[in-house]
């Protein structure tokens, strides 16, 4: 009972979090509200995981913790540099 | 046995408290800096707080120890990702609301 309970509150979060990033003003905001959904998404797996007894799935709940994380770092990257390829702005590149 | 059932109900439920307060903050702060404060700070607690309570439930298992990986990833990855952010946003030109502009 206190699992659905749990999962309901994530729900929740996430739902909000897709509101704040539909509604967003900055794509900063966006990126913020993506990365909550991310973390958010992964407690989600790793707790219906421990509800239906099938503990393989936490692995996908880490997988998805660590995507999210390169994911949005990537993302901020892309933002600050306008490409991928080039090392940074302190480094000259050629 | 119905301690540890206990205890984990209550980190459990002071997780989704946590998450659904990061998820009413990033609606109500007015600023960029600020919502990202609030989620920040819920997103780490409310995600080691229930993986916290996940590993009660699971007893001593595969499980939980997989469960504490996560854990410790998500206690250094996701401050990380919100200085990542904040950075990107204040090197990319948003200044944060210091004032109501409406006095």
């Amino acid at each position: 009972m206190i699992f659905t309970v749990a999962a309901l509150a994530i729900l929740v979060t996430i739902l909000l979090g897709l509101a704040r990033a539909l509604l967003g003003p900055t794509i900063y905001d966006r990126i913020l509200a993506v990365n909550m959904v991310g973390t958010k998404t992964s407690l989600l797996i790793a707790v219906v995981a421990v509800v239906s007894e099938r503990t393989d799935m936490i692995d996908i709940a880490l997988m998805y913790a660590l995507i999210n994380f390169i994911g949005v770092v990537a993302v901020l990257k892309f933002i600050s540099q306008g490409n991928f390829y080039t090392a940074g702005k302190d480094e000259h590149s050629k | 046995m119905i301690l540890v059932e206990i205890i984990s109900w209550i980190f459990i439920i002071a997780g989704a408290l946590l998450g659904v307060a990061g998820g009413i903050g990033i609606h109500r702060f007015p600023d960029f800096y600020s919502r990202l404060h609030a989620v920040g700070i819920t997103d780490t607690l409310c995600a080691s707080l229930f993986l916290i309570g996940l590993v009660m439930q699971t007893g001593m298992s595969i499980a939980s120890i997989k469960l504490c990986l996560i854990f410790i990833l998500m206690f250094f990855s996701s401050p990380t990702s919100s200085h990542a952010l904040a950075d990107a946003a204040f090197l990319g030109g948003l200044k944060p609301q210091l004032d109501k502009d409406d006095d």
